[in-house]
């Protein structure tokens, strides 16, 4: 174990210790951030009836559209000085969640990674390619700084380039590879029919960033004979980190010192028991730059504080299962429909009717819009039409920064139905 | 002076042309040209019918997105050599065609061209000066 004394602690005394972090982190915000106290205000609260772990209830959630109209830095709870790192991931309407850090925040940061590889099997000895995006996704830098205070050896291999990265994988002796479970499929899959499978030594597969199956974990076992883990953390509350799987493979250990977790039933506003299936609402314990109360995650999962085989007492929260909104995990980013929609009903040349189409197609994501094309102004020139093609794929990757396939249909080949009409088409199994 | 054409726009997968050509084909609508350019995933396909306002009519009704588009006609001799002085003249005075396509019909020794250029008042002015002789859509 990386932090024993966190890992295994008495879970009573965990609880002693984050009502003590929550009181603090409360007040902290209260006072450094407006937005949380023009809310506590708003209803009476003060951070003194913080009194208990259960008070937690009487403090209303945040959303991601709190962070959205506070961009880029409104919630930031220190002077930008003290920020010493930021990152982003995409947002609903193209401007994004941003993320700072203190010196203090990317230290905790590293240690929650440091503890969730450990968990998952590396030591120091490890060599690991990390194969997310180096950039504002919180995926790259937050692996990498997390694997350097473990102690392992980086390889920041970053996205893309598969050939390059398998030719790296061999020839550095790589041992465990960082990467979302698509890719790492995708990767796999490449490295059997290249031949040289044999020829990798890659015994961990941390995967994060996107929801894994089983079957993925099986194929990856068979195909690598790597001992594949998922993780979980999301770029609100500082991205990878908040939890992750152990050799048990039984849910993931949450980082309950820096996370606050609760299961709520969002519909009744009931805060669910041990084992209820709910959304996973997180209040970060620790964070300086940009502290966090009660986010709501809209993922659907559920927790269990039964100790581990492993010896860990920290919560385990189950893989998710599906989320509370429509948000889409494409290549493990997040679209919203309504980021594509609101590109689409922007340009008068089209019509209103248009399809989402998901899929996977050799372990990776793909995105197609569909537009039905009925604007017989496009027909005069044949260039016109693939210009508009070119046009539609541009606006949605300045939005939302990954390759869409657009492709033009015709009138009415794209069912309609009466009431709710439904946009997206997922195909991909599980 | 110009010949009116139809373009419609067409998904490049199985049954499409048929159901443009059958739903016309049961109209008793006559085809007098056809021809289709396509990419991977869609085409354009472009005709002139016996009745024009017809078939736009027909084809609007059936869903299809349908446009009208004017061509130069011009008609020369049935011989070697006659489409590229044609070409040749646009070429000389720098007007692109953006398309062009040919046919002959029978009974008749003259062949003729229908093609779509970027400056189409230009280019019937230049045929008309050099004496060429230019469609309308009653030639047809």
């Amino acid at each position: 174990m990386f932090s024993p004394e966190i890992e295994k602690i008495d879970r009573k005394a965990l609880r002693e210790m984050q009502l003590e972090r929550l009181k603090h982190i409360v007040r902290y915000a209260y006072e450094n951030v407006p937005m949380y106290k023009k809310r506590f205000d708003s209803i009476g609260l003060r951070p003194e009836h913080i009194r208990t772990l259960k008070d937690i209830e009487k403090i209303p959630y945040t959303t991601k559209d709190d962070l959205r109209e506070n961009y880029p830095f409104g919630l930031f709870a220190v002077p930008m000085k003290k920020i010493i790192r930021l990152h982003a991931s995409s947002g609903t309407t193209g401007k994004p969640i941003v993320g700072g850090y203190t010196r203090a925040d990317l230290d905790n940061w590293s240690t929650c990674i440091a503890r969730i590889l450990t968990m998952a099997g590396a030591t120091d000895e490890d060599i690991f390619q990390v194969s997310f995006g180096y950039g504002l996704f919180t995926g790259g830098f937050g692996l990498h700084y997390g694997i350097e205070k473990l102690g392992a050896t980086v390889v920041p291999m970053s996205t893309g380039n598969t050939e390059r990265q398998l030719m790296l994988m061999r020839d550095f002796g790589v041992t465990a590879l960082i990467a979302t479970p698509s890719y790492a499929m995708y990767l796999a899959e490449t490295a059997k029919r290249e031949g040289i499978l044999q020829d990798l030594k890659v015994r961990l597969v941390c995967m994060g960033a996107e929801a894994s199956t089983a079957e993925m974990h099986e194929s990856l076992h068979k195909l690598f004979g790597a001992f594949p883990t998922e993780n979980y953390g999301l770029t609100e509350v500082g991205g990878p980190g908040v939890a992750g799987e152990c050799r048990e493979k039984a849910g993931m250990h949450i980082n309950e010192d820096m996370f606050y977790p609760e299961i709520v039933n969002m519909e009744k506003n009931e805060v669910l028991g041990e084992g209820e299936q709910g959304e996973m609402v997180l209040t970060t314990l620790l964070k300086e730059g940009m502290p966090i109360l009660r986010y709501r995650t809209k993922d659907i999962t559920s927790l269990t504080y039964e100790p581990c085989k492993c010896g860990r007492t920290l919560a385990r929260m189950s893989r998710v299962v599906g989320r509370t909104d429509d948000m889409l995990i494409i290549r493990g980013v997040n679209v919203f429909p309504s980021q594509i929609e609101s590109v689409l009903m922007g340009m008068d040349e089209l019509g209103k009717m248009y399809e989402i189409i998901v899929d996977r197609v050799n372990y990776m994501d793909t995105l197609e819009v569909r537009v039905e094309v009925d604007d017989a102004n496009l027909l005069t020139d044949y260039s016109k039409l693939e210009e508009l093609v070119a046009k539609i794929r541009h606006k949605l990757r300045v939005v939302l920064q990954i390759d869409v396939k657009v492709k033009l249909v015709e009138p009415f080949s794209i069912q309609r139905t009466e009431g709710k009409v439904k946009r997206v088409k997922d195909l991909r199994k599980n | 002076m110009l010949v009116k054409q139809l373009s419609v726009f067409m998904e490049n997968r199985p049954g499409r042309l048929y159901k443009l050509t059958h739903a016309l084909g049961q109209e008793g609508i006559d085809f007098v040209t056809l021809s289709i350019a396509d990419t991977k995933d869609f085409g354009i396909v472009r005709f002139i019918a016996r009745d024009n306002e017809r078939a736009y009519e027909i084809l609007k009704a059936a869903g299809f997105t349908v446009g009208i588009t004017e061509l130069i006609g011009v008609e020369v001799n049935d011989r070697p050599n006659a489409l590229a002085e044609v070409v040749a003249l646009m070429e000389e005075a720098n007007i692109n065609i953006e398309y062009l396509y040919s046919f002959v019909l029978t009974n008749h020794n003259t062949a003729k061209i229908l093609m779509r250029v970027e400056d189409t008042d230009r280019a019937v002015k230049l045929l008309k000066e050099k004496g060429i002789r230019l469609l309308s859509e009653k030639i047809l």
